[in-house]
């Protein structure tokens, strides 16, 4: 968020959200763990304060993955302190953030090779393999 | 008519003409009052008519005991209805900021919930008054059209100020618009109907003081 | 129509699958869907074709376009734009002139029934040489346009509601497109500007669900328009409190406080600002201190100034009640005169019993 110098034009209202969203998360990690269904949390579409955001993260932490995705801008991903739990923010082509989410899953959607992009890939080596082998 | 519309003819032309039925209504009644005249009482004074008066303006405001005694149910809902009703209408900021913009007057205001506390007092006084005067055979005999609708329009503003201010039912704008006419509606018919006692009570009071001041005797 | 599907066109685009999801994501959070609606989402724009849109400008200042083309989230919007072909638009298309209008014909004759039509700006019914385009007046292209639409999205409030041209005295005779359409769906996007995120959200909306949105009872989509700016702002504590700024610069002000006081119309707006935000998502108008000016709301030129607080009436009050005072007292004085009148007929009516009479009386008895 820009400055505006001695003004605040921020004021942070507390929303009272964050205890909520913990408890849904930990309801995702029940369902996860029972049936293997995931789950997806926009941060966007809940109202929380500065503050409130900060405690969230503090209070996911960071766990042992963090990865880093190259389409449409930058994404970032980030294992929290309870396995199972992905904070992801979404970056556009010109580093701004366009939106975080909490993906509650064993592996993020996003980071799994997909297949279309596989068909492709492979058509592309066997293209090169046959009309220009590099070696 | 979109709600937008409603409300800008509510804010606009309408009130408009509400204030100035108001005001004529009012200098109209009292016109007629004073014009009535009385003759000059040419007993020789035996005490202020004047500070009598005044006096009798506030003191009437504490019930008599014979009164209390016999209608305490009604004193007490209609002093918590009338004690509301001056603050939900008078220190309401909106209202405030509203008197301001026709005689150029302000004071502060109060925190919202105080008011909107006072708003349901108000509103359970007035309920219970009507419980009162439907229950009570004597006074339902008594009652006629015109008591019914002024509660009615008494009951409105306050009713549509509540569902506006926690936005209920309708949209905001067509939930003040219909706060705004219900108002207006109220504004029209207050110096012609009995709801004019509510700037006639101070003639009368100060009358009925007077004449007895005037005399010498407790009023 | 083109014939491609829009995935195919992403793909061919070289955009990876992956970043097509990423895409739906973000879209889902733009158009306040839940993100379980993701994988629907990508199935739905995968499978579409294209649809053609053309973006009619009538009584308008380009700023409902430049809000869109200088969007927040250029990747998102753009890639909208990429997912819609749009075939006319006399701002943002090189052609001009005879090629602009032949390629607006030609997309109505290519997509008749099918095509998406978007006006920004109002109509004026005066004289329709108030706004003319390539000699067509407003008035006869929204018409000749509209007969093959599937669908008119009526973008800022001049579109939705007559916006400014319409404003007291309306000069020009402007109406909204409701008002001369009314046999087709019309999606109200309205706002002066509306938030490009709204703009676009309705487009991916009749993208991916091929049909309207929810509206709202003014035609807006309610996903966004369904909260007021009251209900959602951030200092709506302070006007519970009952702690207003008086003044801009004054302590309040700077503290922050609520400024019904100041004009405010959020209690009466609605729109997303306080959720969606502007400028790369840094603030709205109240964040930055100014009270909410009511753009999406029709009428809102005419709500009786910017700056005067929602509760003050909008006429003139004060002079009209010294007519009023004016009025009673001339009845007043009518009435005065009447009973004065009267009063004295019975004094003269009077008369005064003599002992004669008395005594005559007690004869008689």
């Amino acid at each position: 968020m820009a400055e505006s110098g001695v003004i605040p034009i921020a004021l942070d209202t507390a929303t009272g959200n964050v205890r909520p969203l913990l408890h849904e998360i930990r309801h995702a990690l029940t369902r996860l763990l029972n049936t293997g269904e995931p789950t997806v949390i926009d941060l966007g579409a809940l109202p929380l304060s500065e503050t409130e955001l900060e405690q969230l993260q503090a209070q996911l932490g960071k766990g042992e993955v963090r990865a880093e995705l190259h389409a449409l801008g930058v994404s970032l991903i980030q294992e929290t302190r309870y396995s199972g739990v992905w904070l992801i923010r979404h970056m556009n082509e010109s580093q701004e953030s366009a939106g975080m989410f909490i993906e509650i899953s064993k592996m993020p959607e996003l980071l799994y090779a997909q297949m279309e992009d596989i068909q492709d890939g492979l058509g592309r080596l066997e293209h090169e393999l046959n009309e220009q082998p590099p070696f | 008519m979109t709600s937008t519309e409603f409300l800008l003819w509510v804010k606009g032309t309408g009130f408009t003409l509400a204030i100035a039925v108001f005001a004529a209504g009012i200098v109209l009644r009292l016109a007629e009052i004073w014009s009535l005249g009385r003759k000059p009482d040419l007993a020789e004074a035996k005490g202020n008519a004047n500070t009598a008066g005044v006096r009798t303006i506030f003191n009437r405001f504490i019930p008599d005991k014979g009164i209390w005694d016999r209608s305490a149910f009604i004193i007490i809902a209609a002093w918590f209805f009338h004690v509301g009703l001056f603050v939900v209408i008078f220190f309401f900021v909106p209202h405030i900021l509203l008197i301001d913009s026709i005689i150029g007057l302000q004071w502060p205001g109060l925190p919202t919930p105080i008011v909107d506390a006072f708003a349901v007092i108000t509103m359970v006084g007035l309920l219970a008054m009507l419980f009162h005067r439907i229950t009570q055979p004597v006074k339902k005999y008594l009652s006629t059209f015109e008591d019914y609708l002024v509660w009615a329009v008494t009951f409105l503003p306050l009713l549509t100020g509540y569902l506006a201010y926690h936005r209920l039912l309708f949209s905001p704008d067509m939930l003040l618009a219909m706060h705004i006419l219900s108002v207006e509606l109220l504004l029209v018919l207050l110096p012609f109907t009995k709801l004019s006692h509510s700037f006639t009570f101070l003639l009368a009071r100060w009358y009925n003081g007077a004449i007895s001041g005037f005399r010498g005797v407790q009023s | 129509m083109p014939k491609n599907t829009l995935g195919e066109h992403l793909r061919q685009q070289g955009m990876s699958r992956r970043s097509f999801l990423k895409f739906c994501s973000l879209l889902a959070s733009g158009m306040a869907l839940s993100p379980a609606l993701v994988p629907r989402i990508a199935q739905a724009l995968e499978a579409t074709r294209r649809p053609s849109v053309i973006w009619l400008s009538f009584q308008e200042c380009t700023g409902c376009t430049e809000s869109l083309t200088r969007s927040h989230t250029p990747t998102v919007e753009g890639l909208i734009f990429d997912a819609i072909s749009l075939d006319y638009h006399h701002t943002l298309q090189a052609a001009s002139g005879h090629a602009a209008e032949a390629a607006r014909e030609e997309a109505m004759k290519e997509n008749f029934g099918q095509y998406i039509l978007v006006v920004d700006g109002s109509i004026p019914l005066d004289n329709p040489g108030f706004s003319t385009i390539a000699g067509i007046s407003n008035l006869d292209m929204l018409k000749e346009t509209a007969k093959g639409a599937a669908a008119i999205v009526a973008v800022g409030t001049c579109a939705a509601f007559g916006g400014l041209p319409k404003a007291n005295p309306n000069p020009t005779g402007a109406v909204p497109v409701s008002d001369i359409i009314t046999d087709k769906p019309i999606i109200n996007v309205s706002g002066c500007p509306p938030i490009p995120v709204v703009i676009t959200g309705v487009l991916a909306h009749i993208l991916t669900f091929g049909g309207l949105p929810e509206l709202d009872d003014l035609g807006r989509p309610a996903a966004f328009y369904g909260q007021s700016i009251h209900d959602r702002c951030y200092r709506r504590p302070f006007y519970e409190k009952g702690l207003f700024a008086e003044t801009f610069d004054d302590e309040g002000a700077k503290k922050g406080w609520c400024l019904y006081k100041l004009g405010c119309k959020g209690p009466v707006t609605f729109n997303a600002c306080a959720t969606t935000k502007w400028n790369e998502g840094t603030s709205f108008p109240i964040e930055s201190g100014h009270g909410c000016i009511g753009c999406s709301e029709p009428d809102f030129w005419d709500f009786g100034g910017f700056y005067e607080a929602l509760s003050r009436p909008t006429g003139q009050t004060g002079k009209n009640a010294v007519y009023g005072v004016a009025a009673g007292t001339a009845v007043g004085a009518a009435v005065w005169a009447m009973n004065r009148a009267k009063k004295e007929e019975a004094v003269r009516g009077h008369e005064k019993l003599t002992m004669d009479e008395l005594n005559r009386e007690g004869e008689e008895s």
